[in-house]
C-alpha cells in the first residue's frame, strides 16, 4: 500500500483537519511508517478465524422503555458552548 | 483510619498535600489543583467526625484524578487544547464512588492528550517528568497520577488503561498500577479513547490500597451498558477465574512468557523477572515456560483496532458545543476542520487519520477485519495459558523509562513501548503492574501480573508475594 501526499489530503478531509502543506509532508512519512509496521499482520494465519469486536461477555439486555433523569439540565449544558442565542446553539451559516 | 480516630485531622492531610503539590511543581504533574475545594470537604469531614458520625472508608484521603474523568470539580480537558475550558456538568461514576467515601481530590493530573501516547509528551500543557529522573519521562498516558502517587503527594490516583496506560506509567515510576478486567469499573463520565480496550483503574504504594479502591469502584452501573454484574466483592483472595464465589485452591503456578525473553528486553527488567521467579520457586510455587507466539502480533492488531474506535470517538470533537473553537470559522466546515486541526495534538490526528484509513472502503478487510480476527486468536492464546498456569509475570514494557524527547518525533518507536501491555486489552484479562526495584542508574522497575478475567482480587492478593 503506497501512502502518498494524495492518500494524506483524502484522509484529513475524512477526518476533518484543514491541514497545511508542511503538516503533509510529515502526516505522510508518519502514516507510511505506521501502515508499513501494522501491514506485518498480513503474515498472520486468519484463516476461518471469526472475529471479536468486543470482549463483554454478556448478553444484550433490554431495559424498560422510560425516560430516565439526566445529570446535565438544558441550562448547563448550553452554557458550555461559545455562542448561544433563545436557547440554542449558533454557528455560523450553513446555507 | 486514623483520620476517623481523630489522631490527624482531614484538614491537616489535605494541607500537607496541597504543600507538597507547590514543593513538587516543576515536575508538571497537575493541570489544575483543587485547593478550595479540597479544603472545605476536609473541614466538613472533620466537622462529621467531631460530631461523633459515621464516615467513609476513604474519609479525608488526599487523591489525584487524571484529567479525563469528567466532574464538576475542576475544567476537564484532557490535556488536549480541544477541550479547553470545559466545564463539565456531570460527574464520573468512579468519581462518585470514590467522593461518597470521603476522598478529596486534590489536583487534576496531566496525560498524553486524551490518553494517546506513552510518555505524557502528548500533552498540551508539556510533559511530566519522571519521579526518579527529571530527564527522563513519565511514561503515559496517566504520567501525572503515577508521579503524583511516586512523589506521595497523594495516597492514590485514578487512571485509565487503554494499551498500557496505567501499568508503564506505574512501572516508569515504581509505584503499582492496575488495569481490571474489561468492564470492572464503570467508564462512565470519561472521556473515551477506544471503548473496546479502555479500562478505569488505580495507581497506589500497596496491593492493599489497590484492593480497596477496587472493591469501592467496581461494580455494575445502569449508566455504562458495559460494566459486568459485581463480582469483585463476591471474589475471595484464592484463585477467583472459575467461579466469582470459589472454592479454589490458590495459585499454585505461574507462567513467564518465553516470546517475551530475548534482547529486546533491557537486561535490567530481565534479571528483576529472574528474581523474582527465585523468590517465588523459593516459595514453593512452580514456574512454567509458555510459548505464546501470537503475542507478537498483538501490537499491530492494536494499533489498528484503537485507532478505528479512537477515530469514531473523536469524531464528537467539533467546538460546537464545547471546548474550543477556532477563530477561523467563516462556514460551518471550516469551523469544524480548522477548530479540529488546532485543538487536536499531532499524535491525535495520526490515530484518527490511521482510524479512518483501516476503516475506509477498500482497507477495511485488510486491516480492521484482519485484526479482529487477530484479537480471537489472540484470546485463544490467553486462554490457552491460563490452563497451564494461574497467573502470568512479565514485563510490562521493553525497558524502563527513556529520556524526554527520544520518541516523540517517531510514532512507531513510541507505539513499540506498547508491545507487551496491549495484548491484555485485547482479550479483556486484569494486569497489574507491580514494583521491582531499581536499575543501577536509580530508574524504577516494574513487573506485569496477568490473569484470567475476572481473577482481579486473587491478581492483587497474589502480588503481595512478591513484594
Amino acid at each position: 500500500m503506497e501512502v502518498n501526499c494524495e492518500t494524506i489530503k483524502h484522509l484529513a478531509s475524512l477526518s476533518d483537519f484543514a491541514i497545511s502543506e508542511e503538516q503533509t509532508e510529515t502526516l505522510t512519512k508518519n502514516l507510511q511508517d505506521i501502515i508499513k509496521y501494522i501491514s506485518e499482520l498480513d503474515s498472520l494465519d486468519t484463516e476461518g478465524v471469526e472475529p471479536t469486536y468486543q470482549v463483554f461477555e454478556m448478553e444484550n439486555v433490554w431495559r424498560d422503555d422510560e425516560i430516565l433523569p439526566q445529570d446535565a439540565s438544558r441550562e448547563e449544558l448550553l452554557a458550555m458552548t461559545k455562542e448561544e442565542k433563545d436557547n440554542q446553539i449558533k454557528v455560523p451559516k450553513v446555507l | 483510619m486514623k483520620i476517623a480516630n481523630k489522631e490527624i485531622s482531614a484538614e491537616s492531610l489535605v494541607r500537607e498535600a496541597l504543600e507538597k503539590v507547590k514543593k513538587y511543581a516543576d515536575y508538571n504533574i497537575f493541570t489544575f489543583v483543587n485547593e478550595e475545594g479540597a479544603l472545605k470537604k476536609a473541614k466538613q469531614i472533620d466537622a462529621a467526625i467531631s460530631r461523633g458520625e459515621k464516615v467513609g472508608r476513604l474519609a479525608g484521603v488526599p487523591y489525584a484524578l487524571k484529567d479525563i474523568f469528567l466532574s464538576r470539580e475542576g475544567d476537564t480537558t484532557a490535556s488536549a487544547h480541544i477541550l479547553e475550558g470545559c466545564a463539565s456538568p456531570v460527574t464520573a461514576t468512579a468519581v462518585e464512588k470514590l467522593e461518597a467515601e470521603g476522598a478529596i481530590m486534590i489536583g487534576r493530573t496531566n496525560l498524553d492528550a486524551f490518553a494517546h501516547g506513552s510518555s505524557t509528551e502528548n500533552s498540551y500543557f508539556g510533559p511530566t517528568l519522571n519521579a526518579y529522573d527529571k530527564e527522563r519521562v513519565a511514561g503515559g498516558s496517566s504520567g501525572g497520577s503515577a508521579v503524583a502517587v511516586a512523589l506521595n503527594i497523594v495516597e492514590f490516583a485514578t487512571g485509565t488503561d487503554t494499551g498500557g496506560s496505567i501499568r508503564q506509567p506505574a512501572s516508569f515510576n515504581g509505584v503499582y498500577g492496575f488495569k481490571p478486567t474489561y468492564g470492572t469499573i464503570s467508564r462512565y463520565g470519561v472521556v473515551a479513547m477506544a471503548s473496546s480496550l479502555d479500562c478505569i483503574g488505580f495507581f497506589t504504594r500497596t496491593p492493599e490500597d489497590m484492593d480497596l479502591l477496587m472493591s469501592i469502584a467496581s461494580g455494575q452501573d445502569p449508566k455504562d451498558m458495559t460494566t459486568l454484574p459485581d463480582y469483585y466483592n463476591l471474589s475471595t483472595g484464592s484463585n477467583a477465574a472459575a467461579s466469582p464465589i470459589d472454592a479454589n485452591p490458590p495459585a499454585r503456578t505461574i507462567g513467564i512468557v518465553k516470546d517475551f525473553d530475548n534482547d529486546a528486553v533491557d537486561i535490567n527488567i530481565r534479571n528483576a523477572l529472574k528474581e523474582k521467579c527465585e523468590l517465588l520457586k523459593s516459595k514453593g510455587y512452580e514456574i512454567v515456560e509458555l510459548e505464546m507466539p501470537v503475542l507478537r502480533y498483538a501490537l499491530a492488531t492494536y494499533y489498528i483496532i484503537q485507532p478505528a474506535e479512537v477515530a469514531s470517538n473523536l469524531s464528537r470533537y467539533d467546538g460546537v458545543r464545547y471546548g474550543f473553537r477556532s477563530e477561523k470559522s467563516g462556514g460551518l466546515n471550516e469551523l469544524y476542520e480548522n477548530t479540529r486541526n488546532e485543538g487536536f495534538m499531532p499524535e491525535n490526528k495520526r490515530r484518527i487519520m490511521i482510524g479512518n484509513f483501516v476503516l475506509s472502503s477498500g482497507f477495511y478487510d485488510a486491516y480492521f477485519l484482519k485484526a479482529a480476527k487477530a484479537r480471537t486468536l489472540i484470546i485463544k492464546e490467553y486462554e490457552k495459558a491460563f490452563q497451564k498456569c494461574d497467573f502470568i509475570l512479565t514485563p510490562v514494557s521493553p525497558n524502563p523509562a527513556f529520556k524526554l524527547g527520544e520518541k516523540v518525533n517517531d510514532p512507531v518507536a513510541m507505539y513499540l513501548e506498547d508491545l507487551m501491555s496491549v495484548s491484555l486489552n485485547l482479550a479483556g484479562v486484569p494486569g497489574l503492574a507491580i514494583p521491582a526495584g531499581f536499575a543501577p542508574d536509580g530508574r524504577a522497575l516494574g513487573l506485569q501480573l496477568v490473569g484470567p478475567r475476572r481473577s482481579d482480587k486473587a491478581l492483587i492478593e497474589f502480588s503481595k508475594e512478591l513484594r
